[in-house]
């Protein structure tokens, strides 16, 4: 194949490629101009490798102190994103293979086999780019036996990447999948989720709440008085949500968009019913009574027989 | 031409009917404008926020099929927050007030209410086709609504989309007069349905040819269903496990064989390996066969059936098949165009049950192959160089390494060389997507070669901006590039501005690009939306470890780099509807 004889070939292959602007359009004389100055910067630049922007490019590197404000989380939502063993070896084998003048075309070798064991690719945030629908399709395979949950549809689109991060090979505990729900807040705009599995009790969700939206609460009181986001604004937590004696109240929708005070029903029971969850001010939630669904309760009892 | 009365141009047009072809006909002369948009019928709108609905009536007021696209591909994956957009419910509205007469509707990847579905029921006398393909934001409430009142319906074709079951009773809502269907596909649904409604309605619809059910359907009730329908050329099988010695099971055999015209078939959402012998009599007959839902079915099972379709030409299948399988499509299968093998255990470690061995294979045996999607664990140069020299007839070739930045594991060398093979010789290549390990060589190979690329897909490849110039550079027919995970930046993005209006949308995510970038390129191309796209929605855990969100506007840092970036050209302006995570530049 021409063209890979090395480091000279680099800037005239640039050159060769660097064509009539692309497409035609748009470009015009001020286009070709950009496109001549870069090639001139790709060409001098040599040290590209110096500042080796692929460290940083590629998102999954867990990164859990770097929330400064104004820099995007480039991680997905799960705490666990390793890098493929393949792709950090090829990372650091680049970095020591190019030389000041070349580049980097065919230089660039993945260690032998040491990564050659069959461990499982790490999981990454949509890889492999199988659509939900499929992934869907293999995890109710699996259950066959038992009877679909009636959210497994919603929520395994709802959520979003989070099935991509497990192994299908599941974890000692139960064999039921997590469930995420939708949380907002009244005068919050950026809403959470949770994993309504992770609790076993109201009062656990609702010390979880709190400890979610404290923050965001705080800072949006502070925005709203225009001033930037600071931690000396005091962070009150958020209590009473299910006695709606406090400011706040915990409602819930369930798969008929019907709104309930949570706290009524058994907790197993509200967890298959429910769909999504908010944060309301209690003056507005007033008028919303407590409902029992009005399909019959079962409940367990020992003497029935 | 301008000799003829525009009636005989009119009739001339009409024998033109891809939309590309239309496009560039509306182009000759003004006249020649004026007679092809007052005469199209059929409309392809391949991005839906590109045009606004008002201006696409006011072009086309005889439009009848309306066509759609919304959110990005990369949606598919996960990458693409839920609230994202992709509305249909402003087109409904506005196709609702112009009072056309809109008979056919094919959404793909787009946000459908139950208000919209039901919009549709009420407006459009003579609707007759609905096919809503990786949409979601619909119940079965929305269904009933279309069952009860399009009482000219043809075509209900729901594929792969995410609905919720509200136990509807949908399909009972279809009414007795209702004869028309000729196809009806919920085989995504998820809930139970009405088998006794299902098969009355069957049986009153005369020319149904596509049925495919979903999984509630059972097998005894896919019999009675046949009986009704031997007619039907495409089934999709619901759930096909029974006691293989019962009478029902053998009153299916037997209703089967009747099946003369079933040239499609899939499905088997649910599957006993030992129920599959009863399909063998219309095997012969296959043309397109989809096994892609059927887990649990053993590779020596599904090679025995493959070895009785011979005549196929469309196969997906599951990678369980092994390259052992594929060797045997290879020698069966000599008709097959289009193959698509899918993982069935992603993220495990995999006994490589499918390698690049099979695909060789495959190449050697189908050369008729011009489109495939492959998942598998491992690639080589020289495979890949062998597949290309076997099949240069590749329209769509999509490649996908479960571990994504994986070499050769041969020679440990990147993939450049095989995909530059693949380039090279597939001469029409429409659309490609990479994986492997890959350096800036293969975008350089691409752009040299690849002439009638449309559509490219990256994800962990390449090394400097110097590989997506190559492309943008080369491809003069590029019209959609979604790039992942890449160190492609500023310099990249901003090499040629003009070249995004030639094409419909680029994305980019987890690139080295910058917010002063996108800015600077939003302010440069005024016919482009370029949004920024932040969700950083975390987890319980996340919250707990004290992270907090971020949410990127136009005020951050020029310096910070932008997560997620898409652009798209458009002559509607930023759109309306984004939602707080989304900022139009």
């Amino acid at each position: 194949m021409e063209g890979d004889s090395g480091d000279g070939e680099a800037c005239p292959q640039l050159e060769l490629r660097l064509g009539p602007p692309g497409g035609g359009g748009g470009g015009g004389v001020g286009g070709r101009e950009d496109l001549w100055a870069l090639k001139n910067a790709a060409c001098s630049s040599k040290n590209r490798h110096d500042n080796p922007p692929l460290v940083l490019s590629f998102g999954y590197f867990p990164t859990p102190n770097q929330y400064s404000p104004g820099y995007p989380s480039t991680i997905s939502p799960s705490q666990h994103q390793r890098v493929p063993n393949s792709f950090k070896e090829s990372q650091r084998s680049e970095m020591q293979l190019t030389d000041p003048k070349g580049e980097t075309f065919s230089e660039t070798t993945a260690p032998p086999t040491s990564s050659q064991k069959r461990t499982a690719p790490a999981p990454v945030v949509g890889w492999p780019p199988i659509r939900s629908f499929r992934k869907n399709i293999s995890n109710t395979s699996t259950n066959q036996a038992k009877q679909p949950h009636p959210h497994t549809a919603l929520e395994s689109q709802n959520k979003r990447n989070l099935e991509n991060e497990k192994p299908l090979t599941v974890k000692s505990s139960a064999k039921e999948k997590s469930l995420f729900v939708k949380i907002n807040m009244d005068g919050v705009p950026i809403g959470r989720k949770v994993d309504l599995r992770t609790f076993d009790s109201y009062e656990k969700l609702s010390s979880a709440v709190d400890q979610l939206f404290r923050g965001l609460l705080a800072a949006q009181k502070d925005s709203s008085a225009g001033g930037i986001q600071s931690k000396e604004v005091e962070e009150k937590p958020i209590t009473g949500l299910l006695d709606g004696r406090e400011e706040y109240t915990l409602v819930y929708e369930d798969y008929e968009g019907d709104r309930m005070l949570v706290g009524d029903l058994p907790w197993q029971m509200f967890i298959s019913t429910v769909k999504r969850l908010r944060v309301l001010k209690s003056s507005e939630v007033s008028d919303l009574t407590s409902k029992l669904p009005y399909k019959t309760v079962l409940i367990p009892c020992k003497t029935i027989l | 031409m301008n000799y003829f009365p525009d009636e005989v141009i009119e009739q001339v047009f009409d024998y033109v009917t891809s939309h590309q072809d239309r496009n560039s006909i509306s182009l000759v002369c003004k006249s020649w404008y004026r007679i092809e948009r007052l005469s199209r019928q059929r409309v392809f709108i391949g991005n839906c926020y590109s045009i606004s609905p008002d201006k696409v009536i006011e072009r086309f007021p005889a439009i009848r099929s309306l066509s759609l696209k919304g959110k990005p591909h990369f949606a598919d994956f996960n990458l693409v927050p839920y609230d994202w957009g992709g509305h249909v419910y402003p087109w409904i509205v506005a196709m609702a007030k112009s009072k056309v007469n809109l008979e056919e509707i094919r959404l793909k990847r787009m946000v459908v209410s139950d208000e919209s579905l039901e919009l549709i029921s009420s407006s459009f006398a003579n609707f007759t086709s609905l096919v809503l393909v990786s949409c979601e934001g619909f119940t079965t409430n929305g269904l009933k609504a279309v069952a009860a009142n399009c009482s000219l319906l043809r075509e209900l074709d729901l594929q792969e989309n995410e609905v919720e079951d509200h136990r509807s009773q949908w399909l009972n809502h279809f009414p007795e007069s209702s004869t028309s269907l000729v196809t009806l596909n919920f085989s995504c649904l998820k809930g139970e349905i009405n088998l006794a409604a299902l098969e009355r309605l069957v049986a009153r619809s005369p020319n149904l040819k596509t049925l495919r059910v979903n999984r509630a359907v059972t097998l005894d009730s896919l019999q009675k269903i046949l009986s009704w329908a031997p007619q039907l050329m495409d089934l999709g099988v619901g759930s096909f496990i029974h006691d293989p010695d019962s009478e029902t099971f053998y009153k299916l055999k037997n209703t089967i064989v009747q099946c003369k015209s079933i040239t499609s078939l899939s499905g088997f959402l649910e599957v006993a390996p030992y129920c599959l012998p009863a399909i063998y009599p219309v095997c012969s007959n296959l043309t397109s066969l989809n096994l892609s839902y059927a887990l649990g079915i053993p590779a020596s099972e599904l090679i025995k059936l493959i070895r009785h379709c011979k005549r196929l030409q469309r196969l997906w299948i599951l990678d369980c098949i092994g390259d052992k399988g594929l060797e045997v499509v290879a020698s069966n299968c000599k008709d097959l165009q289009e193959l698509r093998v899918f993982p069935s255990d992603p993220f495990g470690a995999g006994n490589t049950v499918v390698t690049e061995e099979g695909l060789v294979a495959i190449s050697f045996g189908c050369k008729k192959l011009n489109s495939l999607l492959y998942f598998c664990h491992q690639m080589t140069n020289a495979a890949l160089i062998t597949v290309a020299n076997n099949c240069p007839n590749f329209v769509r070739f999509r490649l996908c390494i479960l571990d994504p930045t994986k070499a050769d594991p041969l020679t440990q060398q990147p993939l450049d060389e095989g995909f530059g093979a693949i380039v090279q010789s597939c001469k029409g290549l429409k659309r490609l997507s990479l994986s492997g390990l890959l350096t800036d060589m293969v975008f350089l190979y691409i752009g040299m070669y690849a002439e009638q690329l449309e559509m490219l897909s990256v994800a962990f490849a390449g090394k400097s901006d110097k590989g997506m110039i190559y492309v943008l550079n080369g491809c003069k027919k590029l019209r959609k590039l979604e790039v992942r995970d890449s160190p492609f930046g500023d310099a990249a993005l901003l090499a040629d501005p003009g070249k995004y209006e030639t094409m419909r949308s680029l994305w980019m995510s987890s690139c080295e690009v910058t917010l002063g970038a996108c800015k600077a390129l939003a302010r440069k191309m005024p016919m482009l939306n370029v949004e920024i796209i932040d969700d950083s929605e975390l987890t319980v855990d996340e919250a707990l470890c004290g992270g907090a969100p971020v949410a990127v506007t136009a005020d951050g840092d020029d310096k910070q780099k932008v997560e997620k970036m898409y652009l798209y050209r458009t002559l509607a302006g930023p759109r309306n509807d984004a939602p707080e995570f989304v900022c139009t530049l």
